[in-house]
């Protein structure tokens, strides 16, 4: 079964003939998908577009993500759950989720199983969804203020990150995400990273804004480059997406330690 | 034969003159979505034309078998270089160069091997699929340093060297007290028009046949096209269709022959269109080069002489290198006095992709390279940018290194002085985060982003160059009709958006004095406008145009006196109980074809614009902002203001993409990145605002002193963004466009194209 | 307790070519489509609705872009059948009794196109915009066709069209 949300990907694939799937299942009128509740925790569902998470996100970095998708057309079609569907390194949302720490809803006929978004890319374009699932939702606790989402492209809208970065504070629950994209086969989780930025929250007290110095902020972003495991492509190289996140890992650190 | 235009105010008011800015003739069908535009075209019953392309960048064919292919469902032809009935080759300046499909070997990824013509498009690419071949892949060679060495593996029967040019200007051996020397690159930038290349072929009872095509020279299409077909050309019709934008890439055939083959064929109309990914093989790209350089100059920083070395890659096949590798070398000391000089270019075959035109059309490449170097002459002597291209640019009666003096032409130092008064943009605090480097991705709020500012002034020939024999036609016919007068305007240069039909409609009002003014379509049925390039349609159909127009007014003079009348108190479709028709070809004055030692007066008139930009640069992630480009430009007389701006504008967007984004990636002759999702040109956030200052400085022999202006702004714009990139990093960047690999790390040539000890200019100076 | 998926509407359609209503600027049609086939190219091969240019076929470039139920999207990422039922708007039904939309009038007066392969795409962004933000700014222009690509470079003035077609007041 394929499942066919808002286009922008699988539909590139059906026009270059590089798939011809026997069914499609368009789901982008399933009323049901298109909702997000919260109450402490998001759920997400699999249709909920840009354009909506620019109103209501359930994540200052998803709704920074959705803002970086410069153009209105892919705004209005792509969705959190072709996202997911697609699994692709690139993809928009994936850092955020893997910051989140969120988890993968998915169902079929035999019932909903839930999957914590570290296990759910296995590779590029690959994840641990079976044929028969279909993505419902994504969901998260809510993790305050201090979040956000950036990535490096060569243009100024409908850009492709060469390497992108979320980092989420939970100062609640005194926990730190960051998700790496475009630099590896999989949504990176820099653990050394988070252990580091963790110290430093310990340090400075959780429940207040602080500002790491920055030797701490370079430290970060090295750690951050460390885990990456990037690849020379024609969108960029290997090094520059190191140098990049690590350039990244420091600002973020920077700006979301000073949002309580 | 002169006669002056209608006194202003003699009568009604007529609108839409020239210098008035007019609305383009085909604004209306064009916003309401009906203009034809050549892939919007359909015929009841006509078959849909696809091409097989070579995999491979070198390749003996070993068998071809297509019979599996015409056996499938709705197929009607599939063709071979066997079946071309006539002459097998094309070329745009050689026309025993490329085989209209392969001849038994491929040179580049992407060469066309067979056509097919089916019901539907889906089973003629399924039929491209279905044809058998076996290839004995050979060696290829992708470095043109490599490919002209006297020893390198012959790749075409025509050798592989497509053009070498030699400029001796003065002491060949000068000396002078400062010297820098510089290697820049220049990678393979694409036209990317967004309309594909495509083409309506229909048969003619008379076994000729009629092509509607979206092209930038109808007759040179002819002159290619009639001999493959076997025809004569009076059997041949070209007929202009909508053309969603050239710049260069519409000057080779592309779908034409293929086209009318299919449909003499089959007798049925055959359309073939490109999609987005079978462009970028379709059509010729821009010239990659290396460049290596040397200036000399006196501690002032007046120059002494300057020598290069400039290798293009003219990839498989030879389009129209050999003009390109000229312009690269005419123009490759810039628009500066230089006494002595010294210049190589060569032009190599290789297995790469062909390249040829591009807006600007090898005066790119060198202002690049030359303009990088004043830079670092200005720092070695003391100077700023201003100062040493004001210091050393040419006035009207200097001599180019061709020793072809300048005619009707501002000074450079006028140029560069007013383009640095422009007002300069707000700083980088001012600016909202999505302004910024990056920002519109929340990469920075303001750290790392440095401010940077750089000039560059850029020159080049109007008109075809070196003794070709350039004209251009026009029909104008006058009648009245019950409304009164109305004039017809018939010639065959192509509009494909630069404006060329509103500026002939503003000069027949012009010189007619009247309003009711129509175009005929641009067709072969009328004498040829030779193409749209070389930023010449202004100047060569606009005197075509307006000599017609003359002639017709003159006629009608003979008509009042006849009837005792005076024109201007006389009504003009009183005179017009018949119609009156000239027919007009101008040639411009004679260029002399290039000597041996480069000196010639090989080009007709120069144009030239100077650049300032403003960039912010993120130094730490690389990222860059063109945030504003300032520019002065001579074009002579503003036939059409608002069309002259567009121009402008429209040049600097290309000039930036090529500065900061704008890469075809060839690895192993392939191109890696044959996309819109990964060949980037500017959005609409990439696009600096521009001021711009337009001199009229009248050529004498231009049409109302009008020169051409749509290269100017594409061949400076890189430069100066690169240069402005270099004064906010302190990085070197001999490369374009510049990488955020390059600002971060420092890094520049990436070709790995060497040239020999003895053709380095550097060398020749430390010796 | 797991929500139900809404079968309403759902249909099974295909494999072969089937019957699919549309509302096309104003007027109800309907197409003969493989499920397979975009609305971009039912618009143009089917129904002749060539204003609506096909150029990248991937969604990067913006000349596809229509109105569906008011919004823009790019009619290559979407199917056909996807859209029965629903409104789809293009370039060719914008100009009423022979008069241009301000947004078309404006894109002439600011000489906002040069080969004007974009244009249909671009006025169809700013339309959608001017629903939404009547009076829109620089920037809102901008960031409304920041998905529809010019190689002509004409953004300057397409801004200039946006901005002043939201002064006009359609007559």
């Amino acid at each position: 079964m394929t499942v066919l949300a808002g286009g922008t990907d699988l539909m590139v694939e059906l026009n270059f003939g590089r798939r011809r799937p026997e069914h499609i299942v368009a789901i982008d009128r399933v009323g049901e998908l298109a909702g997000i509740e919260r109450n402490g925790h998001v759920r997400m569902g699999a249709g909920v577009t840009y354009t909506r998470m620019l109103a209501d996100a359930g994540s200052q970095a998803l709704a920074e993500a959705a803002r970086t998708i410069g153009s209105p057309q892919i705004r209005n079609a792509g969705t959190i759950g072709g996202n997911l569907g697609t699994a692709s390194p690139a993809g928009d949302t994936l850092p955020v989720l893997a910051a989140l720490e969120a988890t993968v809803v998915l169902r079929s006929k035999a019932g909903e199983r839930r999957v914590p978004f570290a296990d759910y890319m296995t590779g590029p374009k690959k994840s641990v969804r079976r044929a028969d699932e279909l993505i419902v939702a994504a969901e998260w606790d809510e993790a305050g203020p201090a979040q956000t989402y950036m990535f490096v492209s060569t243009r100024n809208a409908m850009a492709i990150s060469i390497a992108g970065l979320a980092m989420v504070v939970d100062r609640a629950r005194k926990r730190v995400g960051i998700g790496l994209g475009s630099c590896g086969p999989t949504i990176i989780r820099p653990a050394d990273a988070e252990g580091f930025a963790r110290g430093l929250f310990d340090e400075a007290g959780w429940e207040r804004p602080h500002r790491p110095s920055e030797s701490a902020a370079k430290e970060l972003g090295r750690l951050v480059a460390a885990a990456a495991r990037p690849i020379d492509d024609v969108r960029g190289t290997a090094a520059y997406r190191r140098h990049a996140l690590a350039v990244m890992g420091a600002r973020a650190l920077s700006r979301v330690a000073q949002i309580a | 034969m002169t006669l002056a235009p209608p006194r202003p105010g003699a009568r009604v008011k007529v609108r839409g003159v020239i210098g008035e800015p007019a609305p383009r003739e085909d604004a209306v069908p064009k916003v309401k979505g009906e203009f034809q535009y050549a892939s919007d075209l359909w015929r009841e019953g006509m078959l849909h034309g696809a091409t097989l392309r070579s995999p491979y960048p070198f390749a003996r064919i070993r068998k071809v078998d297509v019979s599996a292919a015409a056996k499938l469902p709705g197929v009607r032809a599939v063709l071979t270089q066997d079946d071309v009935p006539g002459k097998k080759t094309y070329g745009l300046m050689d026309r025993d160069d490329q085989p209209v499909l392969a001849d038994g070997y491929v040179r580049f990824v992407g060469e066309p091997v067979a056509v097919v013509a089916a019901d539907t498009i889906e089973q003629a690419r399924a039929a491209t699929k279905a044809i058998v071949l076996e290839y004995e892949v050979l060696e290829p060679t992708f470095d043109p340093i490599a490919a002209i060495q006297p020893s390198a593996a012959k790749l075409h029967p025509k050798g592989n060297v497509l053009e070498r040019v030699r400029i001796l200007h003065g002491d060949p051996a000068a000396k002078a007290d400062v010297v820098v020397e510089g290697e820049y690159e220049f990678a393979m930038q694409d036209q990317a028009a967004l309309g594909p290349e495509a083409g309506l072929a229909i048969p003619r009872e008379d076994g000729g046949v009629t092509l509607h095509v979206a092209t930038q020279w109808l007759h040179e299409d002819l002159d290619q096209l009639a001999p493959c077909l076997g025809l004569p050309e009076s059997k041949v019709r070209i007929v202009l269709s909508g053309v969603g934008g050239a710049f260069g890439a519409r000057e080779d055939t592309s779908i034409q022959i293929h086209a009318c083959l299919l449909a003499l064929k089959t007798r049925r109309a055959v359309r073939m269109t490109y999609g987005r990914e079978e462009s970028f093989f379709g059509h010729v790209h821009r010239h990659p080069a290396r460049l290596f350089y040397a200036h000399g100059a006196t501690k002032k920083g007046e120059l002494v002489f300057v020598r290069a070395t400039i290798v293009l890659d003219g990839g498989a096949y030879a389009s129209s290198s050999s003009a390109v590798v000229a312009n690269a070398g005419s123009f490759a000391a810039g628009p500066y006095r230089v006494p002595n000089a010294v210049v190589d270019c060569v032009g190599a075959r290789t297995n790469n992709p062909p390249t040829g035109a591009m807006r600007g059309f090898g005066a790119v490449q060198s202002c690049f390279a030359y303009e990088a170097q004043m830079d670092k002459l200005a720092k070695a002597c003391g100077l700023d940018a201003v100062e040493i291209r004001m210091r050393n640019g040419l006035v009207e009666g200097d001599a180019i290194i061709t020793s072809q003096p300048l005619v009707g032409s501002a000074p450079i130092a006028e140029i560069v002085r007013r383009c640095a008064s422009l007002p300069l943009p707000e700083t980088a605090a001012h600016r909202d985060q999505s302004e910024l480097p990056g920002g519109h991705a929340n990469v920075t709020r303001g750290e790392g982003v440095v401010r940077g500012v750089g000039y560059a002034v850029g020159f080049k020939n109007v008109c075809y160059s070196n003794g070709f024999d350039d004209f251009a036609t026009a029909r104008v016919r006058l009648f009245a009709d019950a409304e009164g007068p109305l004039a017809r305007v018939h010639t065959a240069a192509a509009e494909v958006g630069q404006g060329i039909n509103t500026v002939q409609l503003q000069i027949a009002r012009t010189e007619l004095g009247i309003e009711r003014v129509e175009l005929e379509t641009a067709d072969t049925n009328v004498g040829s406008a030779g193409s749209s390039s070389a930023s010449r349609q202004t100047w060569m159909t606009g005197h075509a145009v307006l000599q017609a127009c003359r002639e017709v007014r003159q006629e009608l003079v003979r008509r009042a006196e006849r009837e005792g009348l005076t024109l201007d108190r006389t009504d003009l479709a009183d005179l017009l109980d018949r119609p009156i028709e000239k027919t007009v070809t101008y040639r411009h004055q004679d260029t002399e074809k290039r000597r041996p030692d480069g000196q010639s007066r090989g080009h007709v008139a120069f144009m030239f614009a100077a650049h300032r930009a403003v960039v912010d640069v993120d130094v730490e992630t690389g990222l860059v902002k063109v945030v504003q480009v300032a520019t002065a430009q001579d074009v002579g007389k503003a036939i059409n203001p608002l069309g002259v701006i567009g121009q402008i504008e429209g040049g600097i967007a290309q000039g930036v993409g090529l500065a900061v984004m704008e890469e075809l990636i060839v690895e192993k002759g392939r191109i890696r990145n044959a996309s819109f999702t990964d060949y980037l040109i500017p959005t609409i956030l990439d696009m600096p605002p521009v001021i711009a200052d337009v001199i009229e400085h009248p050529h004498p022999d231009g049409p109302y002193g009008a020169k051409g202006v749509g290269e100017a702004p594409t061949i400076s714009s890189t430069a100066a963004v690169v240069a402005a990139i270099r004064a906010a990093t302190n990085r070197d960047l001999e490369r374009v466009p510049v990488r955020p690999d390059d600002i971060v790390f420092g890094t520049s040539s990436r070709s790995g194209w060497r040239i020999a000890p003895g053709d380095d200019p550097r060398r020749a100076v430390r010796g | 307790m797991p929500p139900t998926i809404d079968r309403r509407g759902a249909a099974l359609r295909g494999p072969s070519a089937v019957d699919v209503a549309l509302e096309v600027n104003g007027e109800r049609v309907v197409v003969h489509v493989p499920p397979r086939r975009t609305l971009l190219d039912a618009l143009r091969e089917q129904l002749g609705l060539t204003g609506t240019k096909k150029v990248c076929d991937e969604g990067t470039c913006g000349a596809c872009t229509v109105l569906v139920d008011g919004r823009p999207v790019y009619s290559c990422l979407t199917l056909a059948i996807a859209c029965e039922n629903r409104r789809v708007e293009t370039i060719e039904g914008l100009a009423k009794d022979g008069e241009l939309h301000p947004v078309q009038r404006a894109f002439v007066d600011t000489d906002a196109f040069q080969c004007g392969f974009c244009t249909p795409g671009q006025v169809m962004s700013i339309v959608a915009l001017l629903r939404t933000v009547p009076q829109p700014t620089e920037d809102d222009v901008k960031r409304a066709v920041a998905g529809n690509l010019c190689r002509c470079g004409a953004y300057p003035n397409i801004v200039a069209a946006g901005v002043s077609a939201g002064r006009r007041k359609r007559t």
